[in-house]
């Protein structure tokens, strides 16, 4: 079975990035839901982001 | 006061908070102009633009936040970051006590069972985070526009590769396992599985299905360029795999705008290999063509779902192309709104918060009114100059980057469109408005509510000059959304919209009055 086959017939759990009404909106349908409190990488530095995100 | 501004630094807080914050702000009426943002490059220029950058806000980073505003001389700078400070501080109290991990990976350690990643943060930072999701075995839904088409392909390859989803970027609307995911509706449970590469059209797709008796069994998204000849259509035909393999999808629906020629063959010989039926909606794309591959093609979003849900009975789908009510009732309706405009009035405006609900009209209003300006035009000529002012018969869609640029899209605050009725009001030449009013997860919580001063004010500023302002509408919602929908059309009904039951009709209805005023 493939993986989106596989993801069909299992319990929907979402991890959020970004906007938090998103969350909000999935714990009011009860749903599993793990909200990211996100900031940009290296204080949006994007050199400086890309030397992290290559040691992560 | 002057101007003025406020850094708060290495706080970070998204952009409906920052909506909410800018709302209540201007909201008293003694400020001129604010702008409440992340200190990027873009709100930088904002801000300089509306005269508001400071020497404080040239140094800011993108993890710093700022407001900066200028007002009347009564305001007192202490007093309103004092409420500033205040509404933020609310912001993060109403908030649950959960732990929030700070990236993907240690969200992981929370809910190591997790299977989707939702992401909707600054477009310029989506390429590495979502790689990582991927990475770690995530399907991917990605809300954020403003990712490359070369970021497009490398997500989607390497989605490809390990088998996953990879919804976006700019992908507004999926329903996975019934859960709506950002824009979307409450569908019930059914056997009619979407791969929809526009977001409002399949919101309206589904809500139709819903509304004729049928359901969905999964809601796939892609994101708008997912069929361009670059990007070569890998999430739909990934897509078309999986429902093909679903035990609960009888029945297979395609949406997308008319996709590159390439793009189309090689769908549609997935389509030819298909066990199960296929309802094709390329919006305006080749009806041949679809045929000739033994699949079903629509004539709008409305015929889609007509011959989903027929299909999904086992029955032999036919074309719809007319009215829900009598015809006749129809034209006596017409007739009604005819007879009182005044002799200035001719022209039609098209207010859409739904860029394929807009593409839509703009599609059945060329073939049966003529030319349409716009924003986004069938053709070049028609373009227009001003979007923010409307030339002869025009439609606009609002949720487009020239509308947006440091606002919320209007599906999730409507004051644009508001302002934008009120205005078409004051244009003696106009008859007709029509509207989209989309309902769902991530809309607005009273999308109609939020028109009814503006309608009602519209409605006035025409009869005062002796006319009669015409306001036709389509709800694109379900019982089941978190507005209410009964409320909501009762609502448009009570400010004297009329409501019709689909995009296509409400722009049909549109068309008949056109023409025969012509």
């Amino acid at each position: 079975m493939s993986k989106i086959n596989e993801l069909f017939d299992s319990e929907l759990r979402v991890i959020n990035v970004g906007l938090e009404s998103f969350s909000k909106e999935l714990k009011m349908q009860k749903k599993a839901v793990v909200h990211v409190e996100w900031k940009p990488v290296a204080g949006g530095n994007k050199k400086l982001a890309d030397i992290l995100n290559q040691l992560s | 006061m002057g101007l003025k501004s406020y850094v708060k630094k290495n706080s970070y807080y998204d952009s409906v908070v920052l909506m909410q914050v800018t709302k209540e702000l201007k909201k008293s009426g003694e400020i001129d102009e604010v702008i409440v943002g992340m200190g990027t490059e873009l709100n930088k220029e904002l801000a300089g633009n509306l005269g508001l950058l400071t020497d404080e806000l040239k140094e800011i980073t993108a993890n710093d936040f700022f407001v900066a505003l200028d007002g009347k001389d009564t305001v007192d700078m202490d007093e309103v970051l004092v409420a500033i400070k205040e509404l933020l501080n609310k912001k993060k109290t109403s908030e649950d006590e959960d732990y929030r991990p700070a990236t993907v990976k240690s969200a992981l350690k929370v809910m190591p069972e997790a299977n989707l990643a939702l992401f909707s943060i600054p477009g310029e930072y989506a390429f590495d985070e979502v790689k990582k999701a991927l990475n770690e075995g995530l399907h991917v839904m990605l809300f954020s526009d403003n990712v490359s088409m070369e970021d497009e392909k490398t997500l989607k390859d390497l989605a490809k590769e390990k088998g996953l989803l990879m919804m976006g970027p700019d992908c507004g609307t999926a329903i996975i396992n019934h859960t709506p995911l950002a824009f979307a509706n409450v569908i019930k449970p059914g056997n009619i599985g979407i791969v929809g590469a526009s977001g409002t059209g399949t919101q309206e797709v589904s809500v139709l299905i819903d509304k004729f008796g049928g359901g969905t069994s999964q809601v796939i998204g892609t994101g708008g360029r997912d069929l361009k000849e670059e990007i070569g259509g890998t999430m739909m035909l990934m897509g078309i795999d999986a429902l093909e393999a679903d035990e609960k999808t009888e029945v297979i629906v395609l949406i997308s705008k008319p996709p590159h020629i390439s793009v189309a063959k090689r769908i549609l010989e997935r389509v030819k290999k298909c066990k199960k039926p296929v309802v094709v909606d390329f919006i305006g794309g080749d009806q041949e063509m679809i045929r000739s591959y033994g699949a079903y093609p629509c004539i709008s979003l409305e015929d889609t779902a007509h011959k989903a849900v027929a299909l999904g009975k086992r029955e032999t789908p036919g074309d719809f192309t007319g009215f829900s009510m009598e015809e006749r009732a129809i034209d006596d309706m017409v007739e009604n709104e005819v007879k009182q405009y005044s002799s200035s009035q001719k022209y039609l405006r098209g207010l859409y918060t739904g860029g394929t609900l807009a593409d839509e009209a703009i599609m059945f209003l060329s073939e049966s009114v003529g030319g349409i300006y716009s924003n986004k035009p069938k053709s070049p000529e028609l373009k227009l100059e001003d979007v923010f002012k409307s030339k002869e018969h025009t439609v606009v869609d609002l949720g487009e980057d020239e509308f947006t640029i440091g606002k919320p899209h209007p599906m999730i605050d409507p004051s644009n469109r508001a302002e934008r009725m009120s205005q078409e009001g004051k244009d003696d030449e106009v008859a007709v408005v029509l509207m989209d009013m989309v309902l769902g997860y991530g809309s607005h919580e009273d999308p109609a509510g939020e028109m009814l001063e503006s309608i009602r004010e519209a409605k006035e500023a025409m009869a005062a000059g002796g006319g009669h302002l015409t306001v036709v509408a389509s709800v694109c919602g379900t019982e089941g959304d978190p507005q209410d929908l009964e409320e909501t059309e009762s609502k448009l009904k009570d400010a004297g919209v009329i409501l019709l039951p689909s995009n296509a009709q409400a722009v049909k209805f549109a068309v008949k009055i056109m023409n025969r005023m012509s």
